[in-house]
């Protein structure tokens, strides 16, 4: 009787553990049901330097669209529709970019749009929003001065004058370890997002003091660094301060490296962030960021799980640089404004959405983003980082630096 | 200006003029001999210095082995893509645009590969300098020259002296009466085409030694290099190294003693000055 009573209790018990089981999947399907989203879906459209000399870039911006909006559609979608994202290769140029935006508004009819990279192509974008009176929320446009349109909005908190600020901030971090430069040798490359800001670097050196002891522009594609390198090497500065973008940085190093000089304090403006952290010559090198996987910008629950989503991403898709820094950053925080503004409002509107981001402004990975300065540029967010010991870490402002670290400074 | 920037500066100019006429001299050999303006040499180039990249630098083989393999497979890549530019009847006009295709295939191929982003060989067996007075040279700039001058100069003595160059003249001017002598044309078509695969994997070797990898690079070399082998004179490896060096130490003797966005006005002003003054020479 005794085993007969084991065996029913066992079966009693199976039979209760099935039931509550069943019950469970079905009460998880049917609230997985009442979650998934439903309907036709909410177009946005873009375009992204896919192919062509910004592929490099444009490869993390397709990387965190494709990550966010999977994310995004797992969540519910928007307004309980799923979430597609109609993106075209605008080949990284400008031309091609206003050409496809058309498109996207006027034959694929998409229901909103938002940025591609870079500056010259997000410079397209805006003109064709501008002309059917579309919101454009953007990533990463170098210059701030030229975005007039109401309906953009900078998802790179660089501030509306980023050519004071930034120099302002690397003399400010040198001075803060008594190791202001007195001289400076400004070199840059012709690119229009960096050749400002070199311009504006000179001004800031001259009203602080700093002695220019050179001063070169170059063509952006320079590939023979070696006269550039002779000449920074006999003006000797206390601080070499590179207009760069993507990979000049690295270029002008090994050039420098060949003549066995080593630059005292170097920043570069918008450097490819891999090469130059992993580059043996890249030590004590200074940039301006706007993300690093470094608290205190990790400590928030959502930025965490972005940098690691990310980075996993980025493994995936073989990239040699898996970190997220600025470009993803501001890229996540683009989509993030957009669509946060959309849940707010419960509207696909463009004047809606638009009144909405200018009001509220809007909470990012990179911090809160407002909107209500000039050409909808708010507080500058952006911080000055450096290589040390093979990695970023970010050593400017005071309350951003990565703790244990500080400012290395010759 | 010191003496010591001039003299680097020029030094500068004859590395990379070294490296354009090293880039150049397949192109220029097959426009000659194979009327097929060949863009996709570009595309090879890059091709190899990626595979030089994968090899040398992330498994690890010896830089020298990849180069040795690399060359006997691209000479095969190019008979094959002689072959189809036979096979299809590809003009020299039309071999410019098939060519220019190929290249953009290229570059996806690699981007497809080894992604868009940024890549690097560091080799720190090529690293350091030698010094001479003030001056600093380094090592793998000295070891591109050596092979280029060596290469342009090997090649000009092999068209010149040799049955193959003989041969190969005889079927460019007629190829009918080359042929009753004897003269295999097709074949040293094919031997030209292989050939001129095999500098491009050479080439990539170097670029993949000194510069920072991207696809979307490929085409940048284009107009330099197009002015180097036009200066040089078509299948002529002695005018195309003289061409190089003359265009790479105007462009770095411009950044040394004026705004270095002045140097890529160099090579074009020199190529239409030469069109100008001495059209018969291209």
């Amino acid at each position: 009787m005794r085993g007969r009573d084991i065996v029913g209790a066992t079966r009693r018990f199976m039979l209760a553990a099935g039931l509550a089981t069943s019950a469970a999947l079905a009460a998880t399907a049917f609230q997985a049901q009442a979650q998934a989203p439903s309907g036709p879906p909410i177009r946005i459209g873009s375009t992204l330097a896919l192919t062509g000399p910004l592929a490099q870039t444009g490869a993390i911006h397709k990387i965190v669209g494709d990550l966010f909006v999977a994310q995004l559609n797992a969540r519910g979608g928007l307004l309980g529709r799923p979430v597609e994202w109609v993106l075209l290769d605008d080949q990284s140029k400008p031309d091609i970019t206003r050409t496809l935006y058309e498109r996207l508004i006027t034959v694929d009819k998409v229901d909103l749009i938002i940025g591609p990279y870079a500056t010259a192509g997000i410079l397209s974008a805006m003109a064709v929003a501008q002309r059917y009176n579309k919101v454009l929320v953007h990533s990463t446009f170098g210059i701030p001065k030229m975005a007039a349109y109401d309906r953009q909005f900078p998802a790179w908190p660089l501030g509306i004058d980023p050519e004071k600020t930034m120099p302002n901030d690397l003399l400010d971090a040198l001075a803060s370890i008594g190791k202001t430069p007195k001289s400076i040798a400004i070199v840059t490359s012709k690119f229009p997002s960096v050749q400002f800001v070199a311009v504006g670097a000179r001004e800031v050196a001259k009203a602080r003091g700093v002695k220019e002891a050179l001063y070169l522009e170059f063509e952006f594609g320079t590939r023979d660094f070696g006269p550039i390198a002779a000449r920074v090497r006999e003006a000797d500065p206390d601080l070499l301060f590179v207009g760069a973008i993507g990979l000049e940085g690295n270029q002008l190093l090994e050039a420098l490296d060949k003549l066995n000089y080593k630059p005292r304090n170097h920043f570069y403006v918008y450097p490819t962030p891999g090469p130059l952290a992993t580059s043996p010559l890249g030590n004590d090198a200074m940039a301006t960021t706007a993300f690093e996987n470094l608290p205190p910008l990790n400590k928030n629950p959502e930025a965490a799980a972005f940098a690691k989503a990310f980075t996993e991403a980025a493994t995936k898709a073989g990239l040699p640089y898996t970190e997220p820094e600025t470009q993803a950053g501001a890229s996540w925080s683009m989509w993030e404004i957009l669509t946060g503004a959309i849940k707010a409002t419960k509207s696909l509107d463009d004047k809606v959405l638009a009144d909405h981001i200018k009001k509220n402004g809007s909470d990012t990975v990179l911090g809160h983003i407002s909107f209500d300065g000039q050409n909808n540029y708010g507080k500058n967010l952006m911080r000055t980082k450096q290589v040390q010991q093979g990695k970023w870490v970010i050593i400017w402002p005071k309350d951003m630096i990565t703790p244990g670290y500080t400012v290395q400074g010759k | 200006m010191s003496a010591t920037l001039f003299g680097q500066s020029v030094l500068s100019g004859i590395f990379a003029g070294s490296l354009y006429a090293l880039m150049g001299l397949g192109m220029s050999l097959s426009w000659r001999y194979l009327r097929v303006i060949n863009i996709a040499h570009f595309g090879l180039v890059f091709l190899a210095a990626y595979m030089t990249y994968e090899f040398a630098g992330v498994r690890g083989y010896s830089a020298l082995a990849v180069a040795l393999l690399l060359i006997p497979l691209f000479f095969v890549l190019g008979v094959i893509q002689q072959v189809l530019i036979l096979r299809f009847n590809v003009n020299e006009f039309s071999s410019l645009i098939v060519t220019y295709g190929l290249a953009i295939i290229a570059e996806a191929v690699i981007q497809l590969i080894w992604s868009a982003d940024f890549v690097r060989y560091e080799n720190r067996a090529l690293h350091g300098n030698v010094e001479v007075g003030t001056l600093l040279l380094p090592v793998a700039d000295i070891l591109l020259v050596v092979i280029a001058v060596g290469l342009c100069v090997a090649t000009w003595a092999a068209m010149r002296f040799t049955w193959l160059g003989k041969a190969l003249r005889a079927g460019l001017d007629n190829p009918a009466i080359a042929a009753a002598f004897g003269v295999p044309n097709q074949r040293l078509l094919l031997l030209v085409s292989g050939f001129s695969a095999a500098l491009a994997s050479v080439a990539g070797v170097f670029v993949a030694l000194l510069y920072t990898l991207a696809p979307s690079q490929i085409l940048s070399w284009l107009g330099v290099v197009f002015a180097a082998v036009l200066l040089g004179g078509l299948g002529n490896p002695l005018g195309l190294l003289a061409a190089g060096m003359l265009i790479g130490v105007s462009e770095a003797i411009t950044m040394a003693i004026t705004a270095p966005s002045w140097a890529p006005v160099v090579p074009f002003t020199i190529l239409i000055l030469l069109l100008v003054l001495w059209p018969q020479r291209v």
